[in-house]
């Protein structure tokens, strides 16, 4: 009788003390189910790059083991960046796929035409794909999240260097007639406060549709500004450095983020024509000369050969999407066994100085129940005719 | 006055580019009486195929002329394999396909070569002429050679007989076909023209606005109402709508009223010429019978 | 309309309430969706088939309609309900205002014209003088209706209803324009424009009010739209709209109700399907798909389902 006491006692005992397993539709023992909407049609299909950087990632990381054992099903659907079609492909994961929720979906209006929705279904909107400042609003959306540095923060960085290091510039902007140009435009106006009407002499914009931005390069040149603040995506960033170059127009040239590849924008734009330019960086460039010996580049470097062979490493969406899926897969590991909406946010939002060789040196990853950006710093670099050089201190909007 | 006169003159080298395609149009106009939405999306291809070409070592004029066939055959091609087919049906229908066409072409482009921008290189010196900085010297030998295919298109279609055979299988394939024309052959062969025609123009294009698979997308409005507007039976009223398309939507955009309404004006202006002149400047005005 | 007709008409409308309660909440969205889309491929038909005025533009007027109910609902506090008749009321409007230059263009001058409309219907709506009221590059946020009265519906349901009372209402509305006095002197401009004008019809005014009404019912699909996805921006109105818009009625079939129909059901799920098929590439499924439609029934399917039941009537 007391041996069976015993036994029992052990038993109970040796029973390993597990997590709570607690999940939400969209996983189990086995998987994660994640949903996304990338665009793979239409006028921004470029940026459909990003998810299948993504999916490759994740391909990665369940041949690696997975997250706590369990594989990522990774669901991507189509939007064309329209955003009704975002609101049914989303409703599309959420219904019918029951996804656990969704991650880097991408768009500024297509992430506003589902916000109210995620928030309403209380399914976190995770990490979106747009630099638009209005995704750190925990307290109205609760559910949703950004991620990169916003655009806003960024402009007003460039706006301080210009404050300290030329107070007296005549600023010339180009920017995309879209909410991305719009918001670092503000930004910048912001930034510069009261004088933003004194000191900036010409605002021009193009709309993606445009074969060049020829004219209005012209337009700024003709206008007088000696600063230059370029607010261009790729392609059109490549046609307006090369163009300004020709015309003899030389100020003092701010790029934004979006299109700071040394492989596909400088050296089509052609690296002699590209010395001088100033833009915030956070992510390392992989075909940026500085990083050719990089320790920590290297996982990245394999991934690429590895997973996305036929991509090129010069376009900055694959880094991107290389980085914001370790991001993700952290937050996930946080949360251990207890996968459901309110855990995955919870952990989200807290991240504590989370390091990642892919970040430029200096730049963490945090975040906090009211803190729902996780990259708010950037470090300013100049282009030499080389490579990036970082100056100054990594710097926030504060 | 620096800057207008400026402006001018990019706007000449934009109007360039509409000029080109818009030559195109007017090609395949004339040979089927149809606008071909697909054309900017084949002439963005077949530069892909150039660049192609290029990137494997082949020397650029070589490269020029093998892409210039291979685009022809294409034009051909397409024509007998997708058009044909659809020839009797309601002409919506046909312009449905041609959509379908500009879908597909660009959708296949953008999965074999991706979106990143590739450089294509250019046939003429780097150091614009005179050092001047108004126009790049390739930006005046892109001009330069619309204005030879224009002439060569002009010569064509007014003084050999294949040309004046393609006009009248155009305009009357009943009556064609009596007196003896392959009005089958007429119509591939205008597709090959215009496709051939369309290469050219993309390869003159690419250098200024860098290669990638909406490089055309932008470029099919002002095109198509250059040709319009120039009059759609007329080879060299769709060069100069396209020069004066160009021009105006630059000197608009820059001094009259900003670039946040370019297409807007651009609406107004077509609507405004078809109006005064509904057969466009230089074109035939059409007469019917009742 | 004969008994037949009929009949299929009375099916397919039980049918369609009763959709709502077997299929799930998403899918019930999406049938919305095709309602809408029905509703402004009729339009388009009116004005391109029965008319012959091609029309590359009217996602334009889809986009006036929807900023129409959206400004009302978000400015004004207007009920979604009311906002849907003021949105056909301007559409029409500004239809018969854009036929009457339109009147001087033929065919392709008036693809032209119409095509210059439809890309810049964007950039207008993000003019930054217009952006106090069109919320600009942001866009407009839209409440969800609740359904009225109590009904033991949940609001998917109660929408999919609503849409498909307006589209029943537009569909009889088009049918007896069709069948009555002037949709015959719209076909007769259309097939022998001389001859019609000289029997009498006063064809600078037919064609003017095919534009205003085609933009009519395209302008409350617009607003119906933009009810059933809460949102609206510049973006979601470009050129693409207007050639999908085009090539449904095209593939639905020209010149018939019921084509309006079959349109709306390929632009709305085909799209999907392509994307299932292939991610790397959609649009080139797209394209195939609208290739082998066009290809296996050049009369759209409206046409081909009129071939096959003629070939049964016959002995």
């Amino acid at each position: 009788m007391k041996a069976l006491l015993v036994g029992v006692m052990t038993a109970a005992l040796a029973v390993p003390a597990m997590a709570q397993k607690k999940y939400d539709a969209g996983a189990d023992d086995k998987e994660i189910k994640i949903g996304n909407t990338n665009p793979y049609s239409g006028p921004a299909s470029a940026y459909g790059q990003i998810g299948k950087a993504i999916a490759a990632y994740f391909k990665m990381v369940n041949d690696q083991g997975g997250v706590n054992g369990r594989k990522i099903n990774f669901v991507s659907y189509d939007d064309s960046y329209s955003p009704p079609k975002t609101v049914e492909m989303a409703r599309k994961l959420v219904e019918q796929d029951q996804v656990l929720f969704l991650f880097q979906t991408l768009g500024t209006p297509s992430n506003t035409a589902i916000q109210k929705y995620m928030n309403t279904m209380k399914v976190p909107q995770l990490y979106v794909a747009t630099g638009a400042t209005k995704w750190n609003d925990p307290k109205n959306f609760h559910w949703t999240m950004g991620w990169q540095p916003n655009y806003q923060t960024e402009g007003r960085i460039y706006a301080k260097h210009i404050l300290a290091t030329k107070p007296n510039a005549k600023i010339g902007i180009l920017y995309q007639n879209d909410d991305y140009g719009k918001d670092y435009l503000k930004g910048m106006e912001d930034g510069l406060g009261d004088k933003a009407k004194t000191m900036i002499v010409s605002k021009v914009s193009y709309e993606v549709s445009d074969p060049t931005v020829d004219s209005q390069i012209v337009q700024l040149q003709a206008s007088g500004a000696d600063t230059f603040f370029n607010i261009t995506t790729p392609k059109f960033a490549a046609q307006a450095i090369r163009k300004a170059y020709d015309i003899g127009w030389k100020p003092v040239h701010y790029l934004n983020n979006v299109s700071i590849s040394v492989g596909s924008v400088l050296t089509p734009a052609g690296l002699d024509k590209s010395v001088g330019l100033i833009t915030a960086a956070y992510l390392k460039e992989p075909t940026d000369a500085r990083w050719a010996s990089d320790k920590g580049l290297e996982p990245f470097r394999e991934f690429m050969k590895k997973y996305l062979p036929d991509a090129n490493i010069a376009d900055n969406f694959n880094i991107y999407g290389y980085t914001v899926g370790a991001t993700l897969v952290q937050a996930l590991k946080q949360c251990g066994n207890e996968l459901t909406h309110e855990n995955i946010m919870r952990q989200s939002a807290n991240l504590k100085n989370l390091r990642l060789d892919t970040l430029l040196p200096g730049i963490v990853i945090t975040t906090a129940p009211t803190d729902y950006a996780p990259i708010e710093a950037v470090q300013l670099q100049r282009f030499n005719g080389k490579q990036w050089e970082l100056f100054g201190d990594v710097m926030t909007s504060q | 006055m620096d800057a207008l006169l400026h402006q001018v003159l990019a706007g000449l080298a934009t109007g360039g580019i509409y000029a080109s395609l818009a030559l195109a149009l007017v090609m395949i106009y004339q040979a089927t009486h149809l606008v071909n939405f697909a054309q900017g999306e084949m002439a963005m291809f077949t530069t892909y195929i150039a660049w192609s070409l290029i990137e494997a070592g082949m020397p650029y004029w070589a490269a020029f002329i093998l892409t210039v066939l291979t685009a022809f055959m294409l034009g051909v091609l397409i024509e007998r394999l997708i058009i044909r087919p659809v020839g009797q049906a309601p002409v919506l229908a046909v312009v449905v396909v041609f959509i379908a066409l500009l879908l597909i072409l660009n959708s296949v482009t953008g999965w074999i070569y991706t979106y990143t921008i590739k450089t294509f290189p250019s046939p003429f010196p780097a150091q614009p002429l005179f050092g001047n900085r108004y126009l790049s010297s390739h930006e005046l030998g892109a001009i330069g050679i619309t204005l030879v295919v224009l002439l060569l298109l002009y010569a064509f279609f007014r003084f050999t007989p294949l040309g004046l055979a393609m006009r009248a299988a155009a305009q009357n394939p009943e009556s064609s076909r009596l007196v003896g024309i392959r009005v089958g052959w007429m119509l591939a062969l205008g597709w090959g023209l215009a496709a051939a025609i369309g290469s050219i123009g993309g390869m003159m294009v690419a250098p200024i606005v860098y290669l990638d698979p909406n490089m055309m997308s932008g470029v099919l409005l002002y095109a198509f109402a250059a040709a319009l507007v120039g009059g759609i039976d007329n080879p060299m009223g769709a060069v100069i709508g396209g020069f004066l398309v160009g021009v105006l939507e630059n000197v608009l955009g820059a001094f009259v009223i900003g670039n946040e309404l370019k297409l807007s004006v651009a609406l107004v202006i077509i609507i405004g010429v078809l109006l005064v002149r509904p057969s466009g400047f230089f074109g035939r005005v059409q007469v019917s019978r009742v | 309309m004969s008994r037949k007709t009929l009949v299929l008409a009375i099916v397919l409308l039980i049918v369609a309430c009763a959709l709502p309660f077997v299929v799930s909440n998403y899918r019930t969205f999406q049938f919305t969706l095709v309602l809408v889309y029905a509703i402004a491929l009729l339009g388009l038909n009116i004005l391109t088939g029965y008319n012959g005025q091609i029309s590359l533009g009217h996602g334009a007027f889809y986009a006036l309609g929807a900023y129409c109910t959206a400004i009302l609902m978000d400015r004004w506090g207007v009920p979604y309900w009311a906002t849907i008749p003021v949105a056909g009321a301007v559409c029409l409007g500004a239809g018969f205002l854009f036929g009457l230059p339109a009147l001087r263009l033929e065919g392709l001058y008036l693809a032209l014209a119409t095509f210059a409309l439809g890309v810049a219907t964007p950039q207008l709506l993000k003019y930054h003088l217009l952006e106090k009221w069109t919320g600009g590059v942001q866009g407009i946020v839209i409440m969800k209706p609740a359904p009225p009265f109590g009904l033991p519906l949940n609001p998917d349901q109660w929408l999919y209803f609503f849409t498909l009372a307006i589209a029943a209402v537009m569909f009889i509305l088009g049918w007896n324009l069709i069948r009555g006095r002037i949709g015959r002197a719209l076909v007769a401009i259309r097939d022998q424009h001389i001859a019609a004008e000289a029997m009498g019809i006063h064809n600078a005014l037919y064609k003017s009010l095919a534009f205003g009404v085609s933009a009519m019912f395209t302008g409350v699909a617009g607003a119906l739209g933009a009810v059933a996805v809460q949102f609206v921006a510049p973006d979601s109105f470009n050129i693409f709209l207007s050639i999908v818009l085009l090539v449904g009625i095209v593939v639905g079939g020209l010149a018939s109700i019921s084509g309006a129909l079959y349109g709306a059901l390929f632009i709305q799920f085909i799209p999907n399907i392509a994307d299932e098929i292939s991610k790397a590439a959609p649009w080139a499924i797209f394209g195939a798909f609208m290739i082998g439609f066009v290809y296996l029934m050049p009369t759209g399917v409206a046409g081909a389902v009129r071939l096959l039941t003629a070939r049964r009537k016959a002995p």
